[in-house]
Protein backbone atom coordinates (compact mmCIF):
# COMPACT_ATOMS: atom_id res chain seq x y z
CA UNK A 1 0.00 0.00 0.00
CA UNK A 2 2.62 2.49 1.12
CA UNK A 3 4.91 1.49 -1.70
CA UNK A 4 2.09 2.04 -4.17
CA UNK A 5 1.25 5.55 -3.02
CA UNK A 6 4.90 6.56 -3.04
CA UNK A 7 5.17 5.28 -6.59
CA UNK A 8 2.09 7.24 -7.53
CA UNK A 9 3.44 10.33 -5.83
CA UNK A 10 6.71 9.98 -7.73
CA UNK A 11 4.72 9.59 -10.91
CA UNK A 12 2.75 12.76 -10.31
CA UNK A 13 5.86 14.75 -9.43
CA UNK A 14 7.55 13.57 -12.60
CA UNK A 15 4.55 14.54 -14.66
CA UNK A 16 4.31 17.99 -13.11
CA UNK A 17 8.03 18.62 -13.55
CA UNK A 18 7.70 17.50 -17.15
CA UNK A 19 4.85 19.98 -17.67
CA UNK A 20 6.86 22.75 -16.00
CA UNK A 21 10.05 22.24 -18.01
CA UNK A 22 8.13 21.74 -21.22
CA UNK A 23 6.24 24.99 -20.73
CA UNK A 24 9.39 26.94 -19.83
CA UNK A 25 11.39 25.72 -22.83
CA UNK A 26 8.49 25.80 -25.27
CA UNK A 27 7.33 29.21 -24.03
CA UNK A 28 10.73 30.87 -24.48
CA UNK A 29 11.62 29.19 -27.77
CA UNK A 30 8.04 29.43 -29.01
CA UNK A 31 7.89 33.21 -28.54
CA UNK A 32 11.07 33.46 -30.63
CA UNK A 33 9.76 31.32 -33.49
CA UNK A 34 6.31 32.90 -33.55
CA UNK A 35 7.76 36.43 -33.55
CA UNK A 36 10.29 35.63 -36.24
CA UNK A 37 7.71 33.64 -38.23
CA UNK A 38 9.83 30.49 -38.10
CA UNK A 39 6.91 28.10 -37.58
CA UNK A 40 7.49 26.30 -40.86
CA UNK A 41 11.24 26.07 -40.21
CA UNK A 42 10.48 24.54 -36.84
CA UNK A 43 8.20 22.00 -38.49
CA UNK A 44 11.12 21.10 -40.75
CA UNK A 45 13.48 20.67 -37.79
CA UNK A 46 10.94 18.52 -35.96
CA UNK A 47 10.41 16.11 -38.80
CA UNK A 48 14.07 16.04 -39.80
CA UNK A 49 14.90 14.91 -36.27
CA UNK A 50 12.61 11.90 -36.73
CA UNK A 51 15.31 10.62 -39.10
CA UNK A 52 17.69 10.69 -36.13
CA UNK A 53 15.21 8.77 -34.01
CA UNK A 54 15.00 6.02 -36.63
CA UNK A 55 18.76 5.75 -37.01
CA UNK A 56 19.13 5.73 -33.23
CA UNK A 57 16.80 2.73 -32.97
CA UNK A 58 18.50 0.89 -35.79
CA UNK A 59 22.06 1.50 -34.62
CA UNK A 60 21.19 0.91 -31.00
CA UNK A 61 22.02 4.32 -29.51
CA UNK A 62 19.65 6.71 -27.80
CA UNK A 63 16.95 7.89 -30.21
CA UNK A 64 16.83 11.24 -28.41
CA UNK A 65 20.55 11.74 -29.04
CA UNK A 66 20.02 10.84 -32.70
CA UNK A 67 17.15 13.31 -32.91
CA UNK A 68 19.23 16.02 -31.25
CA UNK A 69 22.08 15.60 -33.73
CA UNK A 70 19.70 15.59 -36.70
CA UNK A 71 17.64 18.49 -35.40
CA UNK A 72 20.57 20.77 -34.60
CA UNK A 73 22.45 19.99 -37.81
CA UNK A 74 19.42 20.62 -40.00
CA UNK A 75 18.58 23.83 -38.14
CA UNK A 76 22.13 25.17 -38.47
CA UNK A 77 22.22 24.08 -42.10
CA UNK A 78 19.07 26.00 -42.94
CA UNK A 79 20.28 29.06 -41.02
CA UNK A 80 23.65 28.89 -42.80
CA UNK A 81 22.07 28.65 -46.24
CA UNK A 82 19.66 31.48 -45.54
CA UNK A 83 22.46 33.73 -44.23
CA UNK A 84 24.44 33.00 -47.40
CA UNK A 85 21.21 33.60 -49.33
CA UNK A 86 21.72 30.51 -51.41
CA UNK A 87 18.36 29.02 -50.71
CA UNK A 88 14.71 29.14 -51.51
CA UNK A 89 13.98 28.50 -47.92
CA UNK A 90 10.48 27.06 -48.06
CA UNK A 91 11.31 24.44 -50.70
CA UNK A 92 14.45 23.33 -48.87
CA UNK A 93 12.56 23.01 -45.60
CA UNK A 94 9.86 20.99 -47.35
CA UNK A 95 12.45 18.57 -48.71
CA UNK A 96 14.20 18.26 -45.36
CA UNK A 97 10.84 17.62 -43.68
CA UNK A 98 10.04 14.68 -45.97
CA UNK A 99 13.60 13.35 -45.96
CA UNK A 100 13.60 13.17 -42.16
CA UNK A 101 10.31 11.28 -42.02
CA UNK A 102 11.36 8.89 -44.79
CA UNK A 103 14.73 8.15 -43.14
CA UNK A 104 13.05 7.58 -39.80
CA UNK A 105 10.43 5.19 -41.16
CA UNK A 106 12.97 3.23 -43.21
CA UNK A 107 15.33 2.66 -40.30
CA UNK A 108 12.58 1.83 -37.86
CA UNK A 109 11.22 -0.68 -40.37
CA UNK A 110 14.70 -2.20 -40.76
CA UNK A 111 15.17 -2.51 -37.01
CA UNK A 112 14.62 -6.13 -36.05
CA UNK A 113 12.00 -6.85 -33.43
CA UNK A 114 9.19 -4.81 -31.93
CA UNK A 115 9.70 -1.09 -31.39
CA UNK A 116 7.27 -0.25 -28.61
CA UNK A 117 8.11 3.42 -28.30
CA UNK A 118 7.42 4.47 -31.87
CA UNK A 119 3.91 5.69 -31.00
CA UNK A 120 5.30 7.68 -28.11
CA UNK A 121 7.72 9.44 -30.46
CA UNK A 122 4.96 10.23 -32.92
CA UNK A 123 2.40 11.41 -30.37
CA UNK A 124 4.42 11.86 -27.20
CA UNK A 125 4.02 10.28 -23.84
CA UNK A 126 4.48 12.41 -20.78
CA UNK A 127 3.36 9.41 -18.73
CA UNK A 128 6.53 7.53 -19.57
CA UNK A 129 9.11 10.31 -19.22
CA UNK A 130 12.28 9.10 -17.61
CA UNK A 131 14.42 10.85 -15.02
CA UNK A 132 17.02 11.38 -17.75
CA UNK A 133 14.43 13.14 -19.91
CA UNK A 134 13.53 15.39 -17.01
CA UNK A 135 17.14 16.22 -16.22
CA UNK A 136 17.90 17.20 -19.81
CA UNK A 137 14.72 19.30 -20.11
CA UNK A 138 15.47 20.90 -16.74
CA UNK A 139 19.00 21.78 -17.81
CA UNK A 140 17.73 23.21 -21.07
CA UNK A 141 15.23 25.34 -19.13
CA UNK A 142 18.05 26.78 -17.04
CA UNK A 143 20.23 27.43 -20.09
CA UNK A 144 17.39 29.14 -21.96
CA UNK A 145 16.43 31.32 -18.99
CA UNK A 146 20.04 32.43 -18.50
CA UNK A 147 20.73 32.96 -22.21
CA UNK A 148 17.54 34.94 -22.79
CA UNK A 149 17.88 37.08 -19.67
CA UNK A 150 21.56 37.92 -20.09
CA UNK A 151 21.37 38.73 -23.80
CA UNK A 152 17.70 39.76 -23.82
CA UNK A 153 17.98 42.99 -25.80
CA UNK A 154 20.60 41.69 -28.20
CA UNK A 155 18.56 38.60 -29.11
CA UNK A 156 15.37 40.64 -29.32
CA UNK A 157 16.79 43.38 -31.53
CA UNK A 158 18.56 40.95 -33.86
CA UNK A 159 15.35 39.06 -34.47
CA UNK A 160 13.40 42.30 -34.97
CA UNK A 161 15.78 43.98 -37.43
CA UNK A 162 19.04 42.22 -38.08
CA UNK A 163 20.18 44.76 -40.65
CA UNK A 164 20.12 47.46 -38.04
CA UNK A 165 21.76 45.19 -35.47
CA UNK A 166 24.69 44.76 -37.84
CA UNK A 167 25.48 48.45 -37.39
CA UNK A 168 26.48 47.91 -33.76
CA UNK A 169 27.60 44.30 -33.50
CA UNK A 170 29.48 41.86 -35.69
CA UNK A 171 28.04 38.92 -33.74
CA UNK A 172 24.64 38.84 -35.47
CA UNK A 173 25.29 35.48 -37.14
CA UNK A 174 26.78 33.96 -33.99
CA UNK A 175 23.62 34.83 -32.06
CA UNK A 176 21.41 33.49 -34.83
CA UNK A 177 23.28 30.17 -34.81
CA UNK A 178 23.19 29.80 -31.04
CA UNK A 179 19.51 30.68 -30.81
CA UNK A 180 18.60 28.33 -33.64
CA UNK A 181 20.56 25.48 -32.06
CA UNK A 182 18.77 26.02 -28.73
CA UNK A 183 15.50 26.12 -30.62
CA UNK A 184 16.26 22.76 -32.24
CA UNK A 185 17.21 21.28 -28.88
CA UNK A 186 13.95 22.54 -27.38
CA UNK A 187 11.97 20.88 -30.14
CA UNK A 188 13.81 17.59 -29.86
CA UNK A 189 13.55 17.30 -26.07
CA UNK A 190 9.88 18.19 -26.16
CA UNK A 191 9.19 15.45 -28.70
CA UNK A 192 9.13 13.13 -25.66
CA UNK A 193 6.27 15.22 -24.31
CA UNK A 194 4.07 15.84 -27.30
CA UNK A 195 5.55 13.76 -30.13
CA UNK A 196 6.79 14.63 -33.60
CA UNK A 197 3.29 15.32 -34.83
CA UNK A 198 2.16 17.60 -32.00
CA UNK A 199 5.30 19.27 -30.62
CA UNK A 200 5.00 22.25 -32.93
CA UNK A 201 1.68 23.24 -31.35
CA UNK A 202 3.28 23.04 -27.91
CA UNK A 203 5.60 25.82 -29.08
CA UNK A 204 3.21 27.93 -31.12
CA UNK A 205 -0.11 27.92 -29.25
CA UNK A 206 1.04 29.49 -25.93
CA UNK A 207 2.67 32.57 -27.56
CA UNK A 208 -0.41 33.02 -29.68
CA UNK A 209 -2.57 33.04 -26.55
CA UNK A 210 -0.13 35.43 -24.86
CA UNK A 211 -0.15 37.82 -27.81
CA UNK A 212 -3.89 38.26 -27.40
CA UNK A 213 -3.14 40.00 -24.10
CA UNK A 214 0.23 41.71 -24.59
CA UNK A 215 2.53 42.88 -27.36
CA UNK A 216 5.61 43.29 -25.23
CA UNK A 217 8.15 40.58 -26.05
CA UNK A 218 9.21 39.90 -22.45
CA UNK A 219 5.60 39.65 -21.33
CA UNK A 220 4.75 37.40 -24.25
CA UNK A 221 7.48 35.02 -23.05
CA UNK A 222 6.26 35.04 -19.44
CA UNK A 223 2.60 34.62 -20.33
CA UNK A 224 3.48 31.84 -22.80
CA UNK A 225 5.18 29.88 -20.04
CA UNK A 226 2.17 30.40 -17.77
CA UNK A 227 -0.47 29.48 -20.36
CA UNK A 228 1.68 26.57 -21.50
CA UNK A 229 1.87 25.27 -17.95
CA UNK A 230 -1.89 25.59 -17.36
CA UNK A 231 -2.57 23.80 -20.65
CA UNK A 232 -0.01 21.07 -19.96
CA UNK A 233 -1.22 20.35 -16.42
CA UNK A 234 -4.87 20.32 -17.53
CA UNK A 235 -4.03 17.96 -20.37
CA UNK A 236 -1.91 15.79 -18.10
CA UNK A 237 -4.80 15.55 -15.64
CA UNK A 238 -7.22 14.63 -18.41
CA UNK A 239 -4.85 11.95 -19.64
CA UNK A 240 -4.46 10.60 -16.14
CA UNK A 241 -8.16 10.40 -15.35
CA UNK A 242 -9.60 9.54 -18.76
CA UNK A 243 -6.77 7.29 -19.89
CA UNK A 244 -6.22 9.15 -23.15
CA UNK A 245 -2.84 9.98 -24.77
CA UNK A 246 -1.26 12.88 -22.84
CA UNK A 247 0.29 14.71 -25.79
CA UNK A 248 -3.04 14.95 -27.57
CA UNK A 249 -4.84 15.95 -24.37
CA UNK A 250 -2.32 18.74 -23.69
CA UNK A 251 -2.60 20.20 -27.18
CA UNK A 252 -6.39 19.90 -27.00
CA UNK A 253 -6.59 21.83 -23.74
CA UNK A 254 -4.22 24.50 -25.10
CA UNK A 255 -6.44 25.04 -28.11
CA UNK A 256 -9.46 25.32 -25.77
CA UNK A 257 -7.61 27.97 -23.72
CA UNK A 258 -6.79 29.80 -26.94
CA UNK A 259 -10.46 29.78 -28.05
CA UNK A 260 -11.67 30.99 -24.64
CA UNK A 261 -9.03 33.76 -24.58
CA UNK A 262 -9.96 34.79 -28.08
CA UNK A 263 -13.63 35.14 -27.17
CA UNK A 264 -12.73 36.86 -23.89
CA UNK A 265 -10.51 39.50 -25.52
CA UNK A 266 -12.97 40.28 -28.30
CA UNK A 267 -15.80 40.69 -25.78
CA UNK A 268 -13.61 43.02 -23.71
CA UNK A 269 -12.79 45.01 -26.83
CA UNK A 270 -16.48 45.38 -27.68
CA UNK A 271 -17.33 46.50 -24.16
CA UNK A 272 -14.51 49.05 -24.22
CA UNK A 273 -15.74 50.34 -27.56
CA UNK A 274 -19.28 50.74 -26.26
CA UNK A 275 -18.00 52.60 -23.23
CA UNK A 276 -15.94 55.00 -25.26
CA UNK A 277 -18.86 55.61 -27.61
CA UNK A 278 -21.43 56.37 -24.93
CA UNK B 1 33.67 73.22 -40.99
CA UNK B 2 35.80 70.30 -39.93
CA UNK B 3 35.82 67.04 -41.80
CA UNK B 4 33.94 64.11 -40.23
CA UNK B 5 34.98 61.34 -42.53
CA UNK B 6 36.80 60.75 -45.73
CA UNK B 7 36.20 58.00 -48.28
CA UNK B 8 39.12 57.57 -50.65
CA UNK B 9 39.24 55.52 -53.87
CA UNK B 10 36.99 52.85 -52.46
CA UNK B 11 35.89 49.73 -54.30
CA UNK B 12 33.19 47.70 -52.59
CA UNK B 13 30.61 45.04 -53.35
CA UNK B 14 29.11 41.71 -52.41
CA UNK B 15 31.12 38.61 -53.27
CA UNK B 16 32.08 38.77 -56.93
CA UNK B 17 29.81 41.71 -57.67
CA UNK B 18 31.39 45.15 -57.49
CA UNK B 19 28.83 47.81 -56.63
CA UNK B 20 31.00 50.84 -55.97
CA UNK B 21 33.96 51.72 -58.12
CA UNK B 22 36.70 54.18 -57.23
CA UNK B 23 34.46 56.22 -54.94
CA UNK B 24 35.78 59.24 -53.06
CA UNK B 25 33.73 61.50 -50.83
CA UNK B 26 34.33 63.86 -47.93
CA UNK B 27 31.64 64.53 -45.34
CA UNK B 28 31.99 67.56 -43.08
CA UNK B 29 30.10 68.98 -40.14
CA UNK B 30 26.96 70.77 -41.21
CA UNK B 31 26.60 68.86 -44.48
CA UNK B 32 23.12 67.98 -45.72
CA UNK B 33 23.81 65.82 -48.72
CA UNK B 34 21.34 64.10 -51.00
CA UNK B 35 22.60 60.78 -52.34
CA UNK B 36 20.81 60.14 -55.60
CA UNK B 37 21.05 57.52 -58.31
CA UNK B 38 19.13 54.65 -59.89
CA UNK B 39 18.01 51.57 -57.94
CA UNK B 40 20.90 49.15 -57.65
CA UNK B 41 23.32 52.01 -58.31
CA UNK B 42 24.97 51.65 -54.90
CA UNK B 43 23.24 54.21 -52.65
CA UNK B 44 22.57 51.73 -49.86
CA UNK B 45 26.04 50.20 -50.24
CA UNK B 46 27.57 53.65 -49.80
CA UNK B 47 25.66 54.11 -46.53
CA UNK B 48 26.66 50.63 -45.33
CA UNK B 49 30.26 51.42 -46.19
CA UNK B 50 30.13 54.46 -43.93
CA UNK B 51 28.52 52.34 -41.19
CA UNK B 52 31.22 49.70 -41.49
CA UNK B 53 28.78 46.90 -42.38
CA UNK B 54 30.26 46.64 -45.87
CA UNK B 55 34.05 46.67 -45.99
CA UNK B 56 35.95 48.17 -48.92
CA UNK B 57 37.80 45.67 -51.12
CA UNK B 58 40.29 48.44 -51.71
CA UNK B 59 40.60 52.09 -50.71
CA UNK B 60 39.97 53.59 -47.28
CA UNK B 61 37.19 54.98 -45.12
CA UNK B 62 38.72 57.20 -42.48
CA UNK B 63 36.82 58.77 -39.56
CA UNK B 64 38.02 61.93 -37.92
CA UNK B 65 38.27 60.18 -34.59
CA UNK B 66 38.31 63.30 -32.45
CA UNK B 67 34.77 64.00 -33.66
CA UNK B 68 33.20 60.76 -34.75
CA UNK B 69 33.39 56.99 -34.72
CA UNK B 70 30.99 54.24 -35.72
CA UNK B 71 29.02 54.68 -32.52
CA UNK B 72 27.81 58.15 -33.19
CA UNK B 73 26.44 57.57 -36.63
CA UNK B 74 22.65 57.37 -36.66
CA UNK B 75 21.07 55.12 -39.27
CA UNK B 76 17.56 54.95 -40.69
CA UNK B 77 17.51 51.89 -42.97
CA UNK B 78 14.86 51.16 -45.55
CA UNK B 79 12.27 49.96 -43.10
CA UNK B 80 10.07 48.07 -45.52
CA UNK B 81 11.85 44.84 -44.52
CA UNK B 82 10.76 45.01 -40.91
CA UNK B 83 7.80 42.92 -39.75
CA UNK B 84 5.34 45.37 -38.22
CA UNK B 85 3.52 42.60 -36.34
CA UNK B 86 6.65 41.73 -34.33
CA UNK B 87 5.83 41.99 -30.61
CA UNK B 88 8.11 44.92 -29.88
CA UNK B 89 6.78 48.24 -28.57
CA UNK B 90 7.77 51.73 -29.72
CA UNK B 91 9.75 52.51 -26.58
CA UNK B 92 11.91 49.40 -26.99
CA UNK B 93 12.51 50.16 -30.67
CA UNK B 94 13.76 53.64 -29.82
CA UNK B 95 15.92 52.15 -27.04
CA UNK B 96 17.59 49.82 -29.55
CA UNK B 97 19.28 52.92 -30.95
CA UNK B 98 21.38 52.98 -27.76
CA UNK B 99 22.78 49.49 -28.30
CA UNK B 100 25.99 50.81 -29.86
CA UNK B 101 26.83 52.33 -26.49
CA UNK B 102 26.05 49.09 -24.65
CA UNK B 103 27.65 45.72 -24.13
CA UNK B 104 25.79 42.80 -25.72
CA UNK B 105 24.61 41.81 -22.25
CA UNK B 106 23.90 45.42 -21.38
CA UNK B 107 20.84 46.64 -19.51
CA UNK B 108 18.97 49.87 -20.12
CA UNK B 109 19.07 52.11 -17.04
CA UNK B 110 16.79 54.92 -15.96
CA UNK B 111 18.77 57.56 -17.87
CA UNK B 112 18.46 55.53 -21.08
CA UNK B 113 14.72 55.19 -20.62
CA UNK B 114 14.36 58.91 -19.95
CA UNK B 115 16.37 59.68 -23.06
CA UNK B 116 14.09 57.43 -25.14
CA UNK B 117 11.05 59.07 -23.58
CA UNK B 118 12.35 62.54 -24.48
CA UNK B 119 12.90 61.53 -28.08
CA UNK B 120 9.42 60.00 -28.24
CA UNK B 121 8.00 63.29 -26.96
CA UNK B 122 10.08 65.41 -29.37
CA UNK B 123 8.84 63.34 -32.29
CA UNK B 124 5.22 63.71 -31.20
CA UNK B 125 4.76 60.02 -30.43
CA UNK B 126 3.74 60.30 -26.78
CA UNK B 127 0.87 57.97 -25.95
CA UNK B 128 2.26 55.37 -28.35
CA UNK B 129 5.11 54.11 -26.13
CA UNK B 130 3.43 50.75 -25.68
CA UNK B 131 2.11 50.38 -29.22
CA UNK B 132 3.58 48.04 -31.83
CA UNK B 133 4.32 49.22 -35.35
CA UNK B 134 1.17 47.59 -36.73
CA UNK B 135 -0.90 50.07 -34.70
CA UNK B 136 0.81 53.12 -36.25
CA UNK B 137 0.45 55.04 -39.50
CA UNK B 138 3.22 55.17 -42.09
CA UNK B 139 4.37 58.58 -40.93
CA UNK B 140 4.46 57.48 -37.31
CA UNK B 141 6.44 54.35 -38.14
CA UNK B 142 8.97 56.51 -39.91
CA UNK B 143 9.26 58.77 -36.87
CA UNK B 144 9.83 55.74 -34.63
CA UNK B 145 12.77 54.68 -36.77
CA UNK B 146 14.04 58.25 -36.89
CA UNK B 147 13.85 58.18 -33.10
CA UNK B 148 15.94 55.01 -33.02
CA UNK B 149 18.53 56.67 -35.27
CA UNK B 150 18.63 59.73 -32.99
CA UNK B 151 18.78 57.86 -29.67
CA UNK B 152 22.57 57.55 -29.64
CA UNK B 153 23.09 61.30 -30.10
CA UNK B 154 24.63 61.00 -33.57
CA UNK B 155 26.91 63.54 -35.23
CA UNK B 156 26.12 62.07 -38.61
CA UNK B 157 22.69 60.85 -39.66
CA UNK B 158 22.32 58.41 -42.56
CA UNK B 159 18.87 58.05 -44.10
CA UNK B 160 18.09 55.39 -46.70
CA UNK B 161 15.18 56.48 -48.86
CA UNK B 162 13.06 57.83 -46.03
CA UNK B 163 10.64 59.17 -48.65
CA UNK B 164 9.88 55.69 -49.87
CA UNK B 165 6.86 54.81 -47.82
CA UNK B 166 5.72 57.90 -46.02
CA UNK B 167 2.48 59.61 -46.98
CA UNK B 168 2.96 62.78 -48.98
CA UNK B 169 1.17 64.76 -46.31
CA UNK B 170 3.92 63.93 -43.82
CA UNK B 171 6.74 64.44 -46.27
CA UNK B 172 7.09 68.19 -45.92
CA UNK B 173 6.92 68.03 -42.14
CA UNK B 174 9.56 65.31 -42.17
CA UNK B 175 12.00 67.29 -44.30
CA UNK B 176 11.50 70.39 -42.16
CA UNK B 177 12.35 68.27 -39.12
CA UNK B 178 15.53 67.14 -40.87
CA UNK B 179 16.47 70.73 -41.63
CA UNK B 180 16.11 71.44 -37.91
CA UNK B 181 18.26 68.40 -37.03
CA UNK B 182 20.87 69.51 -39.52
CA UNK B 183 21.76 72.37 -37.17
CA UNK B 184 23.13 69.75 -34.80
CA UNK B 185 24.39 67.01 -37.10
CA UNK B 186 25.51 66.27 -40.64
CA UNK B 187 22.93 64.40 -42.74
CA UNK B 188 23.35 62.07 -45.68
CA UNK B 189 20.08 61.09 -47.33
CA UNK B 190 19.69 58.52 -50.10
CA UNK B 191 16.72 59.23 -52.31
CA UNK B 192 15.44 58.73 -55.79
CA UNK B 193 13.14 61.70 -55.56
CA UNK B 194 15.53 64.46 -56.59
CA UNK B 195 12.78 67.00 -57.10
CA UNK B 196 11.58 67.18 -53.52
CA UNK B 197 14.95 66.55 -51.99
CA UNK B 198 16.65 69.38 -53.86
CA UNK B 199 14.68 72.01 -51.98
CA UNK B 200 16.11 70.84 -48.66
CA UNK B 201 19.62 69.49 -49.21
CA UNK B 202 22.74 71.61 -49.57
CA UNK B 203 24.63 69.33 -51.94
CA UNK B 204 24.30 66.18 -54.02
CA UNK B 205 26.27 62.99 -54.50
CA UNK B 206 25.21 61.04 -57.55
CA UNK B 207 25.94 57.33 -57.24
CA UNK B 208 25.84 54.92 -60.15
CA UNK B 209 28.79 52.60 -59.56
CA UNK B 210 30.91 55.73 -59.61
CA UNK B 211 30.25 58.75 -57.45
CA UNK B 212 30.04 62.35 -58.58
CA UNK B 213 29.85 65.10 -56.04
CA UNK B 214 27.83 68.21 -56.81
CA UNK B 215 28.37 71.03 -54.32
CA UNK B 216 25.02 72.81 -54.74
CA UNK B 217 21.38 71.73 -54.47
CA UNK B 218 20.55 72.81 -58.02
CA UNK B 219 21.06 70.01 -60.44
CA UNK B 220 19.99 69.79 -64.05
CA UNK B 221 19.37 67.02 -66.52
CA UNK B 222 22.50 67.97 -68.41
CA UNK B 223 24.60 67.56 -65.32
CA UNK B 224 22.94 64.28 -64.49
CA UNK B 225 23.64 62.87 -67.90
CA UNK B 226 27.21 64.15 -67.78
CA UNK B 227 27.51 62.20 -64.52
CA UNK B 228 26.11 59.12 -66.25
CA UNK B 229 23.44 59.09 -63.60
CA UNK B 230 20.09 58.17 -65.14
CA UNK B 231 17.37 59.05 -62.70
CA UNK B 232 13.75 59.91 -62.81
CA UNK B 233 13.19 63.49 -61.80
CA UNK B 234 9.82 63.59 -60.10
CA UNK B 235 8.41 66.29 -57.98
CA UNK B 236 5.23 66.91 -56.09
CA UNK B 237 3.83 68.96 -53.26
CA UNK B 238 4.93 72.47 -52.48
CA UNK B 239 8.20 72.51 -54.32
CA UNK B 240 9.50 75.81 -55.66
CA UNK B 241 11.42 74.12 -58.45
CA UNK B 242 11.13 73.40 -62.12
CA UNK B 243 9.77 70.02 -62.98
CA UNK B 244 12.16 68.25 -65.27
CA UNK B 245 11.16 65.56 -67.71
CA UNK B 246 12.22 61.96 -67.32
CA UNK B 247 15.84 61.53 -68.12
CA UNK B 248 16.65 58.81 -70.67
Amino acid sequence: MIMESILQYDFVIKGLLGCLFASITAGIAGTYIVSRRLVFLSGGITHASFGGIGIGYYAGFSPVAGAAVFGILSALGIEYLSIKQKLREDSAIGILWALGMATGIIFIFLTPGYTPNLMSFLFGSILTVTTADLISLGLLSVVLIIYFSVFYRTILYISFDENYARTYTSYVNVFKYITTALLALTIVLNIRMAGVVLVLSLLTIPPNIAMLFTRNYASVMRWSVLFGFIGAVTGYGMAWFAGIPAGAAIIFSMVVIWIISRIFTSVIKKINKKYSES
Amino acid sequence: MSVLLEIKNVYAGYGERTVLEDVSLTISEGDFMGVIGPNGGGKTTLLKLILGIVRPTSGTVRYNESLIDRRNIGYLPQVSQVDSAFPLVVKDIVLSGLMMHKKLYGRMDRADKERAQNIIRELGLQGYEKATLSELSGGQVQRVFLGRALAGNPRLLLLDEPDNFVDTSFENEFYLRLRELNKKMAILMASHDVGTVSSYVKSFACVNRKLHYHPSPEITNEQLSAYDCPIQLVTHGRVPHTVLEKHE
